[in-house]
């Protein structure tokens, strides 16, 4: 498959009734379906709200065909691909902030978010278990990589993913707005448009972003997801504040053009990198 | 140390009315209530909530003592003719005298206090007469130096405007259109005749605002702050007035028997459900 019709739902969520959610989506698959759209991605914890806090246990989920949130999900995946963010819960219950991947009527991948932010006002680490894996996984449209939010704060979870084999990144983000100046933006949505746009830059792939909107309390959730091409150029964003939908076709064989003129993937050298990492890593107090 | 206090002003609008409007919708009502004191906070407030709900749903409501300066009476006409909102004046007079004349020897802050609750309880009735949430007037300034009174000005559902330093005030209030004599006159409680917030406080406003900064937003230590330009005595009771009334930026502390304890470890946002 040569071209893939993404799209992104901005959405906003009502916090803790995972129900009222789900409608929400279900409605939103059938549009982006209508409209012609083969992947469709929500943003972090999409059928829960973002600051849980107690409630996280309550809204919990696993992604099987016999859970009342996900048998209606995989079913409207056959219509086309579908990532959720939601909390799931583990076999020995302990609580993840989790995207599924579903395509065809089948949880093709489960990502559960690596990195916690439990400093200013985040408190994550407080009521989550911290995921344990960053993993590529296969697609109808190539190799394909989720991350979430603060996941892709840290430069390591894109790169495994991109030595992983992933040539599509798909992050889920609630990310709270703050940092107010006299820039058009606030600090914190440039910050994550700038790396963003140096994922796809730097590591030669399509870098999709979907982003919430809403309030939860004082926290305002800022939007303005993007799409990025191999080049790092912007090939669509969608709007600030507001809810929208936005679909953008992309052309994968960009991947064999932008390679053939920067082969930074080929030049990787990955065998430097673990023998310095395992050096660097041996060294006592490392990090003081 | 470059301190830049500037705000974008159709920014900080576009959040702030977005705010109003999802915090009162969410909990199933369309209207608000503002205490309007003729003061540039309580201006921005309103034109704030009228932006974000239409003026139709906000009622203003003016409540002088009977030293109130006329003047602060016309500054809050000028915002409610300029707004368009639902108007309403209860003089506190009534309510409070009785209470002062039995109480003789009651202060000026006394008085003050006893002025401010008056003014939240007839907010907060009035609040359930009109059908909506009593939308606060604090500044991150006044809130972060305790220059409040607890459960009077301080009392309130949602606040758009508190963190936003009083040299913000200005900024965003003057590009909202509210009227100029409103943004430039001299900050006042109006608890007494001549009052001044600034000759009572015993500096400026723009003299706080880019000290909090360093302190707060920056993290700036106190001495860091004197070794940036600051006036050590200035520093000195900064810091002091925000730490002594941290009590008043928080919900009173419950002490903990069981195993969950409201504020401890039963944690939800007031959003919860909705």
């Amino acid at each position: 498959m040569s071209r893939l019709t993404i799209a992104l739902a901005q959405i906003n969520t009502r916090l803790g009734v995972p129900e009222a959610n789900l409608e929400k989506h279900l409605a939103l698959i059938e549009e982006a379906r209508r409209a012609g759209a083969d992947l469709l991605v929500f943003p972090e914890l999409s059928l829960t709200g973002y600051v849980l806090q107690d409630l996280a246990p309550e809204v919990a989920h696993r992604p099987t065909h016999d859970d009342p949130l996900f048998a209606p999900l995989l079913q409207a995946s056959k219509g086309l691909d579908v990532m959720v963010g939601f909390v799931e819960e583990g076999p020995r219950h302990r609580f993840y902030i989790a995207t599924a991947y579903l395509s065809a009527g089948a949880v093709v991948h489960v990502h559960r978010k690596v990195y916690l932010p439990t400093y200013g006002l985040f408190d994550e680490g407080r009521f989550f278990a911290w995921g344990d894996e960053v993993r590529a996984f296969d697609t109808r449209f190539g190799r394909v990589g989720m991350l979430i939010c603060e996941d892709f704060w840290h430069a390591s979870p894109p790169y495994l993913l991109w030595l992983d084999g992933a040539d599509i990144l798909l992050f889920a983000s609630a990310s709270p707005g703050r940092g107010l100046s006299d820039a058009p933006q606030l600090e914190s949505a440039r910050w994550v448009e700038r790396i963003n746009r140096a994922y796809a830059s730097l590591f030669t792939v399509f870098v999709a972003h979907a982003n919430r909107v809403g309030f939860e309390d004082g926290l305002h959730f800022w939007g303005g997801s993007t799409v990025f091409d191999p080049n790092g150029e912007l090939l669509a964003q969608a709007p600030y504040e507001d809810e929208a939908l936005i679909l953008q076709e992309l052309d994968l064989r960009e991947l064999h053009r932008v390679r053939a003129r920067l082969p930074l993937l080929r030049d990787e050298r990955t065998a430097l990198v673990q023998r310095e990492l395992a050096r660097i890593l041996a060294q006592p107090n490392r990090l003081r | 140390m470059e301190i830049d206090l500037t705000i974008n002003t159709d920014l900080a609008r576009r959040i702030l009315t977005g705010f109003i409007r999802s915090e009162i919708e969410r909990i199933g009502l369309q209207r608000a209530v503002v205490g309007l004191s003729g003061g540039v906070d309580s201006a921005l407030s309103c034109f704030l909530a009228a932006e974000a709900l239409g003026a139709e749903n906000v009622l203003a409501v003016r409540m002088p003592y009977r030293t109130s300066s006329p003047e602060s009476l016309e500054h809050a006409q000028m915002v409610i003719d300029a707004t368009g909102v639902q108007a309403l004046t209860v003089e506190i007079t009534d309510l409070v005298e009785p209470y002062f004349r039995r109480f003789p020897e009651m202060d000026k802050r006394r008085r003050g206090n006893m002025m401010a609750r008056a003014r939240m309880m007839v907010l907060y009735d009035q609040s359930a007469a009109f059908g909506g949430l009593v939308v606060g007037t604090s500044n991150k300034t006044e809130i972060l130096l305790g220059y409040s009174t607890l459960y009077g000005d301080s009392a309130y559902a949602i606040n758009p405007i508190g963190d936003l330093y009083k040299t913000q005030v200005w900024q965003l209030a003057e590009a909202m259109g509210v009227p100029a004599p409103i943004v430039h006159k001299a900050p006042t409680a109006d608890l007494w005749a001549g009052q001044t917030d600034e000759q009572e406080l015993g500096f400026t406003y723009r003299q706080a605002d880019r000290l909090l900064y360093l302190l707060v937003d920056r993290r700036y230590t106190p001495q860091e702050c004197v070794e940036a330009g600051f006036d050590e005595a200035l520093v000195r009771a900064v810091v002091q007035r925000m730490r002594r009334n941290h009590f008043k930026r928080l919900m009173p502390p419950i002490a903990k028997l069981s195993n969950r304890t409201i504020g401890y470890d039963f944690l939800y946002l007031r959003d919860w459900g909705t």
